[in-house]
């Protein structure tokens, strides 16, 4: 039934008596003489719609979500030198810390030393200076003993010789007193 | 009250055009929609904007890019995807008629199965051009599956060469045919509540509540189905265009 209305001059009033009519031949997606008008439509439009798709829709959001995905990438890539910058600033300053701390450990010890090094120098002179007068003063002192040593033995000498001369009458040789006085000291 | 779940389908020739031969092309109802349907896609990917940080309807379509570019490369690669255009297009000219077509009192394009075959059979056309121009006579080794024995393979070939030559057919019907039926099954539920009103009384208000939410739910069901055979269609014309790059696969 479809296909005799293929020809009709009115599709129109053919479809629409039939679709009133019930669901016998009148099933419109199997009315022929529709055919022509949508695949005339149909063909129109894809096209239009291919064009519009191929040359202005999809350049337009794929040229945004690449020109998103560059700037993410962009971004990224920027963050990771800034990132390594500052780590290579870091970096920087604690082997700056590192070597001013050792060099003042540095100086530290240099001053230290140094100080150390005057100390001892002073010390050492101090020492010798007081032991230089101290071996002075014991040569002093030994010489003073000798001397009176000296005039001890003189003092027993000449008392030995009168002691004798005054007790015998006889005055002694020098030479066996002051043999005498020397035994008499040594014991 | 009389249920007329045809009279949705129905073509209504608004102007004529010309003429070819003795048919009359006339702009229709469905000429309409179509040009609705373009419009709504031009609109959606041209007036979406550029931003950095998308808005709305610049996210509905990137999503939509992403979404067939996707497809695509999961399907058949990326050398699929110099068809990018044509299966965006396919499949967005599909989507979105058949959403159009959900609303109450609209028209929907691929109820028609002449507009389904035709959009079948340039996919089917696109696949054996490109695939033998591309190709040559190696195209035809689609036929010849590997590590078929001897005896069997002429069985199998004549299998393949037949279904290959349905594709068209499926590829067209099972759009066409979803289609047809999700409408008409809503515009039965639908009268149904009105027919139970109008005919019971207070009773029918009641007895109404049934289909009604069945309505309901047939309508969920519907927008997942429009957008569903937009995706299988977009799907099997990747498949099939997957055959006619690699036809050694």
């Amino acid at each position: 039934m479809a296909e005799s209305h293929g020809g009709a001059k009115s599709p129109a009033a053919g479809a629409h008596t039939e679709a009133e009519g019930g669901h016998g031949g009148g099933f419109p997606p199997f009315e022929s003489s529709t055919y022509a008008s949508q695949l005339v439509s149909l063909a129109i439009f894809f096209v239009v719609l291919y064009v519009i798709v191929s040359k202005l829709a999809l350049p337009k959001v794929g040229g945004a979500i690449e020109a998103r995905q560059n700037k993410i990438e962009g971004d990224l890539t920027e963050a990771q030198k800034l990132k390594d910058q500052s780590e290579a600033a870091l970096k920087a300053y604690e082997g700056e810390l590192a070597s001013a701390r050792s060099r003042a450990q540095a100086i530290g010890n240099e001053s230290r030393d140094k100080a150390n090094a005057q100390a001892d120098a002073e010390r050492k002179a101090l020492e010798e200076q007081l032991a230089t007068k101290l071996a002075e003063a014991e040569k002093t002192i030994a010489s003073t003993r000798a001397t009176a040593m000296t005039n001890v033995r003189g003092i027993a000498a000449d008392a030995a010789g009168t002691i004798v001369q005054q007790l015998t009458g006889v005055v002694p040789d020098a030479a066996s007193i002051s043999a005498a006085v020397d035994a008499s000291l040594k014991g | 009250m009389k249920i007329d779940p045809i009279h949705q389908f129905n073509i209504e020739p608004l102007f004529t055009i010309g003429h070819i031969g003795n048919q009359t092309i006339a702009f229709t109802n469905s000429s309409l929609y179509m040009l609705v349907a373009v419009a709504i896609i031009s609109l959606l990917m041209l007036a979406s904007g550029t931003q950095l940080v998308p808005g709305r309807l610049q996210s509905v379509a990137e999503i939509s890019y992403e979404f067939v570019a996707s497809t695509i490369r999961s399907t058949a690669g990326s050398e699929g995807m110099k068809f990018f255009p044509l299966i965006f297009s396919l499949f967005m000219f599909i989507c979105v008629s058949n959403l159009i077509g959900i609303i109450p009192y609209t028209f929907t394009i691929s109820s028609h199965l002449i507009v389904t075959a035709a959009l079948a059979l340039l996919v089917f056309f696109t696949v054996l051009i490109y695939g033998v121009a591309k190709n040559g006579l190696k195209f035809f080794s689609i036929f010849v599956p590997h590590g078929v024995p001897g005896y069997i393979l002429p069985l199998v070939m004549f299998i393949e060469i037949l279904s290959f030559f349905l594709r068209p057919v499926s590829h067209s019907v099972r759009l066409f045919a979803n289609m047809l039926a999700g409408h008409i099954a809503l515009k039965v539920f639908a009268g149904f509540v009105a027919m139970l009103g109008f005919s019971l009384g207070a009773l029918g208000w009641f007895g109404g509540v049934l289909p009604l939410a069945l309505t309901v739910a047939l309508y969920a069901l519907e927008i997942l189905v429009a957008f569903l055979q937009a995706y299988v269609f977009a799907i099997l014309t990747c498949i099939y265009l997957n055959d006619a790059i690699h036809p050694g696969h």
